[in-house]
């Protein structure tokens, strides 16, 4: 077991691009564990003098908003907003995905058709736009939105279970359990889904990326949550001083940017080291 | 003949989408049915509130007070006959405005399917002919970081740096109105102001096809036909059009297909940024108005834009490979 933990760790060491991830996003996990240390108050608070380019003014490294507010406490803030929101959609999304897919794989049949057909209609609506016509819906909180992120982000996963279970199913291993009399369940538990683990795990890393992405356009266009202080929001309360003062849009853009690729840096290196078959790529 | 198999092909594809266009209606339907407040209660809220026996006569009128499933019968048939509903905000029927606002984004795709095309298949050659030199490597890290950039974000980027601080493009709308062009004038006028929107809509198809046009060129640079043209004395650019970009392009249409959904999504964030009069900017003002009705509008319309391009690029994939049966 060491050995292969060992071999596991070299692999994804290998991988210098990984590496530089998992470094960058450190960065951004401190960012998120440092913001109300830093500050305490709150990312809401009119700090100081508004629109104070960064470095201006050494209290406000980053400068200040168009209402004086802090924008580094607003970068930290966000960071917490965009790793909850990842996070959570892409567990939501996982564990829908998981199932849909696990059951159309497992009984096949006609479950297997209405749980595909189910999954096309979700993947024939433009991702982005079910998601905006949901939030609207329903109002911008960060329950919804992690409910639409997710309700757009599950569908290729629940591809990707049903192919490993029809892969898996025709096995010995598989065969013997349903001899030895296991409960679907139960086969489904503990036979099937382990073996499936790997493309899972990397795919919902992969996810987590593209719901930071979603979280941002959903709170560019006004559908944040109105009591969370994300990235997207402060990009799209820059656009009225752009033209002047347009360091407010740019560095919230940044800070997503890093987020998104360090998680798929190292969603990469986890495939590469998980699937050491597709490693010499 | 070839005209004939493709229209009976588009046809059944056709048929066989109507019940995923079903489900697509059941979505809104019981998107349309959670969402709190009902059409009388948006009515009551236009009018600065109402009597009860006003929203129950509305309710009675469209409907309301129905059954479930008689409902959505009826929406189910409004539906397919394109009767979108109203949009009370805008004073007009939902279909009305979505065919106003098709075109534009329909041009502003089009284009930037080309575009991405064009600059992906270039710059793929390029990195491939360069490999693991500074232009390779340049190229292979500029399309990891598009995957990685939010769209909205770098249109703004683009307009602070190429409308305000270098003043080359124009930074929002679809043509400049008050000038008042006319012919060739006004089509580059068309073109000036969608350059940076079609660029920034085409990013990820286009950091797609470089990596696709790269590996195809790597891969097929050791076979026996490459070779065989080699020894022609054909030139290395034309091996890469003739022979590489041919066997390239069938997924590059499969692609086109796969990332339909996500250029429409991708419109609403550009086509807000630019100002662009299209559906996206539709869905914007849609959102901003909570216009429930609008919104449910677009999305049908398109799921249903992503069946027909997804069905045309199903005809061009045939078109290209004749082996490939019109089926």
């Amino acid at each position: 077991m060491t050995d292969r933990r060992n071999s596991f760790l070299r692999r994804f060491l290998r991988h210098k691009a990984a590496v530089a991830g998992v470094l960058l996003l450190l960065v951004i996990v401190t960012m998120a564990a440092s913001a109300s240390i830093f500050y305490p108050q709150g990312p809401w608070k009119l700090a100081g003098r508004p629109l104070l380019w960064p470095v201006e003014n050494p209290k406000f490294p980053l400068g200040t908003d168009v209402l004086g507010r802090d924008l580094l406490a607003a970068l930290l803030y966000g960071a917490q907003v965009s790793l909850f929101i990842g996070l959570a959609a892409t567990l939501v999304a996982t564990v829908l995905g998981t199932f849909v897919g696990a059951t159309a794989g497992y009984f096949g049949g006609a479950v297997d058709r209405i749980m595909m057909g189910f999954t096309e209609v979700f993947q024939t609506v433009p991702p982005f736009v079910l998601a905006v016509v949901v939030v609207a819906a329903f109002g911008p909180t960060l329950g919804t939105i992690v409910i639409a992120i997710s309700l757009v982000s599950w569908p290729p996963l629940a591809r990707l279970v049903r192919a490993q279970f029809l892969q898996l199913m025709p096995r010995e291993f598989v065969q013997a359990a349903t001899l030895m009399g296991m409960s679907d369940l139960r086969i489904i538990l503990t036979q099937l889904l382990p073996n499936a683990m790997t493309p899972i795990v990397v795919s919902g890393s992969l996810m987590i990326a593209s719901a930071i992405l979603l979280e941002a356009g959903l709170s560019f266009l006004g559908l944040g949550d109105p009591n969370a202080m994300s990235w997207g929001y402060v990009i799209a309360s820059g656009r009225e001083v752009l033209r002047t003062d347009w360091y407010i849009t740019a560095l919230p853009g940044f800070a997503v940017l890093a987020a998104v690729l360090a998680i798929n840096l190292v969603g990469e290196g986890l495939n590469d080291a998980l699937n050491p078959r597709s490693r010499n790529r | 003949m070839l005209m004939m198999s493709i229209a009976r092909f588009a046809l059944r594809r056709l048929i066989q989408a109507i019940p995923i266009l079903i489900g697509v209606v059941a979505m809104n339907f019981v998107v349309a049915n959670l969402a709190p407040g009902d059409m009388a209660d948006v009515l009551a809220g236009e009018a600065g509130g109402a009597s009860p026996e006003f929203l129950a006569e509305v309710r009675a009128k469209y409907g309301l007070d129905q059954p479930l499933i008689l409902r959505f019968g009826l929406y189910m048939w409004n539906m397919f006959q394109l009767d979108l509903g109203y949009s009370f905000r805008y004073g007009v029927p939902v279909t009305e405005l979505l065919l106003t606002h098709l075109w534009p984004t329909l041009l502003l795709m089009l284009t930037s399917i080309l575009m991405a095309f064009g600059s992906g298949v270039v710059l793929g050659v390029l990195a491939s002919r360069m490999v693991n030199r500074w232009p390779d490597y340049l190229i292979s890290i500029t399309s990891l970081i598009a995957y990685a950039t939010p769209v909205f974000w770098l249109g703004l980027m683009m307009v602070v740096l190429f409308s305000v601080k270098l003043g080359w493009l124009p930074s929002s709308g679809m043509e400049t109105i008050s000038a008042g062009y006319t012919g060739l004038r006004r089509a580059v006028d068309i073109l000036l102001h969608m350059i940076m929107p079609a660029t920034i809509l085409g990013l990820y198809l286009t950091a797609f096809y470089v990596r696709l046009m790269r590996a195809s060129m790597l891969e097929v640079s050791g076979q026996d036909f490459v070779t065989t043209a080699r020894s022609k004395g054909l030139s290395e650019s034309a091996i890469a059009y003739r022979h590489v970009l041919r066997n390239a392009i069938l997924p590059m249409v499969t692609m086109l297909g796969l990332q339909i959904g996500a250029m429409l999504g991708g419109a609403v964030l550009v086509e807000t940024v630019f100002a662009w009069p299209g559906l996206g900017r539709l869905a914007y003002t849609a959102v901003f108005q909570r216009d429930l009705n609008l919104l449910l509008g677009l999305l049908f319309i398109c799921a249903i834009m992503v069946i027909v391009i997804n069905i045309m690029t199903e005809i061009a994939y045939r078109l290209i490979d004749p082996r490939i049966p019109m089926k």
